[in-house]
């Protein structure tokens, strides 16, 4: 079927939330098990099997297994929620195949609920109506209360979703369950309501700034990709997260890969591109495996391909997989690679917006930035614009690892302060030793001791305090981690990671982790410290790329805040 | 740069190569279908030594250099065969704080081996990997694909021993 009128769309929203709706059909009760890569890892394969033989065994007939994504927590994966007709539905955390059984027999069937085993009650995806009717919502009778609410679990309730607005209320695998939540109409708005200049201004006015780690202003950046009158332009997704230790792209592509692809689309309206590439890291084979089903899935109902929703604009994604360079994160080595070539960076001008791939204009955004496109075609600028700070406006997602005792993604205001995420949201281990620094940015970014966290989370706070807000990645250390080895870890990944073509970066980090080597092991004189220092230095003003130019951030930053480590390390 | 002299004494099955020419012709002669081939052609032969990287040369047109150059550049690609099992180590921020190291030790002395090698025996070939984004369970392993979270040191012994 193709979709060509606004009604089409509604009509496959009413349609699927009559049929997701208990107790139709003979439906009585569903079981969703949230299915990540995170999810995966910690066994949700052997519980929906679990699930599965169960159901079938039982011979029941008005029980459903559904799918969806991550639902943020990693760390109390696997994850599954029970609904049955007219009650709240439960989430329980840690599921194994034989609490999975005793969920089945007790609670799916028997309406018994395992409140030992269960993590809160209530959906994510209805805090906003939860708190709007007082803590309920209409027609589910609350069976259990001393099981949390979710909208009581400051994990949840401290979060904006804009970005992560369908997690766990989503199966990737089926665009109707996107659709349903409002997907796609962003397109038809900007395809047949909007030009070109309305959308970039809507862009622009939003205050929206590119999620990949710089902060350009998206709307510019589109704007000057639409200045250029060739007719062969290409829109890139770059879902090259080579971080380590942020992974909310992941979360967001594996989960929702529509709100990534709408978010190109509209792009490549904006500027009039007919060809899109997402570039997407060979390490996340389950991305993939989710967006190349998401695409074809889009081409059936003519939201891709020849003349989108029945207008003459034409538009076509192909995932493109990357073959394992953090350097080709960087959009210009990230270009080469589309290319067929090795991933050498090249300098920046010309931008890509004007000379990309095969020399013809490319926009290249990142996963998250995409995914925000969508909300403000659809609610408007203004409605973005509230959120924020003055200079950076809406959310970001964070992925927040270490000591702390909820791993996972959260989206929060930008603005938000640093002790709000990692106190309040990650939760501290109680009676556990003492934090002492969070590491943001990850390579390109910073330490930070735990004095400043009371500053606030947006572009210009972190960068004077010589951080970044990068992809988003926040790494929390206790005060049995030594930054030092730290820093060396970064400046290992670096060293590795640098394509080789400049010297300062491909002998400048060489040097460093030969002299952090040295501290660390206990052979370093106090004269190497401030030989580091001056490399490093060197090393941010003459490297071509992103990649030298910040790799010298994770040591500055400690041996700004943590000065004394590294004499305490040297003779 | 070192060059195994080995890099070129590999043999494959003439249905191998007949496999082989079948991608090469799928993806054409075109430099930017390239990363793409070779990631089909690692997939059946295991690996892509200079032999093979000779033979997409001739076929496609495109140079022995760039091929060379990409195949060495990207850390997917590997010129020499991997034994029976892969351990991937994740070596992310998060993996190293939560204990990767000592994890990564362990492996190197148990199988006598460093990172990017094989044992003799063709048993184990163990690589760090850079982050597969699963956090929220380091330190993270994958044996052939099987993701270990949470990984203890006095757990390798038995994980090992179930991949023969």
């Amino acid at each position: 079927m193709l979709i060509k009128e606004w009604a089409d769309l509604e009509n496959i929203k009413d349609k699927l939330i009559v049929k997701q709706k208990l107790n139709k059909d003979g439906k009585r009760a569903r079981i969703t098990v949230h299915m990540s890569t995170c999810g995966i890892a910690s066994g949700a394969n052997d519980v929906i099997n679990t699930f599965r033989h169960l159901l079938k065994e039982s011979k029941e007939k008005n029980i459903e297994i559904k799918t969806t994504g991550c639902i943020g927590i990693c760390s109390k994966e696997p994850l599954i929620t029970v609904e049955i007709t007219d009650q709240e539905p439960i989430i329980y955390e840690h599921v194994n195949e034989e609490k999975a059984r005793q969920i089945f027999h007790a609670h799916v069937k028997n309406g018994d609920i395992l409140s030992e085993y269960a993590f809160v009650r209530g959906k994510e995806s209805e805090i906003e109506e939860r708190l709007k009717n007082g803590g309920e919502i209409l027609g589910q009778q609350v069976v259990d209360n001393s099981i949390k609410a979710i909208e009581e679990v400051p994990f949840f309730n401290l979060q904006e979703r804009i970005v992560v607005r369908n997690r766990g209320a989503v199966d990737p695998y089926k665009i109707d369950d996107y659709v349903a939540r409002d997907g796609y109409k962003a397109v038809y708005k900007a395809l047949k309501e909007m030009d070109s200049d309305n959308i970039i201004d809507t862009i622009l006015e939003s205050g929206l700034r590119g999620r990949g780690g710089a902060g350009f202003p998206t709307g510019l950046k589109w704007k000057f990709a639409s200045k250029s009158q060739t007719a062969d332009k290409y829109v890139i997704c770059n879902a090259d997260e080579g971080d380590p230790g942020a992974y909310m792209d992941r979360s967001v592509l594996e989960g929702d890969p529509h709100s990534v692809i709408e978010g190109m689309i509209i792009a490549a309206r904006a500027i009039n591109a007919q060809k899109g590439f997402i570039y997407c890291r060979a390490e996340y084979p389950l991305a993939v495996e989710i967006l190349t089903k998401a695409l074809s899935q889009a081409r059936a109902y003519g939201l891709l391909g020849n003349n989108i929703l029945g207008t003459n604009f034409s538009f076509d994604i192909e995932v493109y997989e990357g073959a394992g360079a953090f350097v080709c994160g960087e959009e210009t080595a990230l270009i080469h690679s589309i290319e067929g070539k090795r991933g050498n960076p090249r300098l920046k001008l010309p931008y890509p917006v004007e000379k990309g791939v095969f020399n013809k204009p490319t926009l290249i955004s990142n996963v998250e930035t995409l995914a925000n496109i969508a909300p403000i075609v659809l609610n408007g600028s203004e409605w973005f614009a509230k959120i924020g700070t003055e200079k950076s406006k809406g959310t970001k997602v964070f992925s927040i690892t270490g000591d702390i005792v909820n791993v996972g993604c959260v989206e929060v205001p930008i603005g938000t302060s640093i002790r709000t995420v990692i106190e309040d949201i990650a939760g501290i281990v109680e009676g556990d030793k003492n934090i002492k620094a969070v590491q943001l940015g990850g390579p390109s970014g910073g330490c930070l001791p735990v004095k400043y966290f009371d500053t606030i989370l947006d572009y210009e706070t972190l960068q004077q305090l010589g951080t970044i807000m990068g992809s988003g990645g926040m790494i929390v250390m206790n005060e049995d981690k030594s930054v030092v080895d730290l820093a060396r870890f970064f400046m290992q990944f670096c060293e590795s990671e640098s394509c080789g073509k400049c010297i300062p970066c491909r002998e400048g980090t060489r040097q460093m982790v030969n002299i952090l080597n040295k501290i660390c092991e206990g052979n370093g004189k106090k004269e190497d410290i401030d030989k580091l220092e001056d490399l490093a230095n060197v090393v941010i003003q003459s490297s071509l790329c992103g990649l030298g130019k910040t790799a010298s951030n994770p040591v500055l930053s400690t041996l700004n805040y943590f000065r004394n480590d590294y004499e305490a390390l040297v003779k | 740069m070192k060059e195994d002299k080995n890099l070129h004494d590999y043999e494959f099955t003439n249905d191998q190569y007949s496999q082989l020419d079948e991608i090469i012709d799928k993806y054409g002669k075109s430099q930017k279908n390239l990363i793409p081939m070779l990631e089909k052609i690692q997939q059946i032969l295991g690996f892509i030594p200079i032999s093979i990287q000779e033979r997409i040369a001739q076929k496609t047109g495109i140079s022995e250099n760039d091929i060379y150059g990409v195949v060495s550049f990207y850390s997917y690609f590997t010129m020499k065969p991997r034994a029976r099992h892969r351990i991937q180590l994740c070596l992310g921020t998060a993996c190293y704080v939560k204990g990767g190291k000592e994890i990564a030790e362990t492996i190197e002395s148990m199988l006598n081996i460093k990172q990017g090698e094989s044992t003799p025996d063709g048993r184990f070939t163990y690589e760090e990997a850079r982050c597969f984004g699963t956090c929220g369970l380091a330190p993270v392993m994958s044996i052939d694909g099987n993701v270990y979270g949470k990984v203890k040191v006095e757990d390798l012994e038995e994980i090992l021993s179930q991949y023969k």
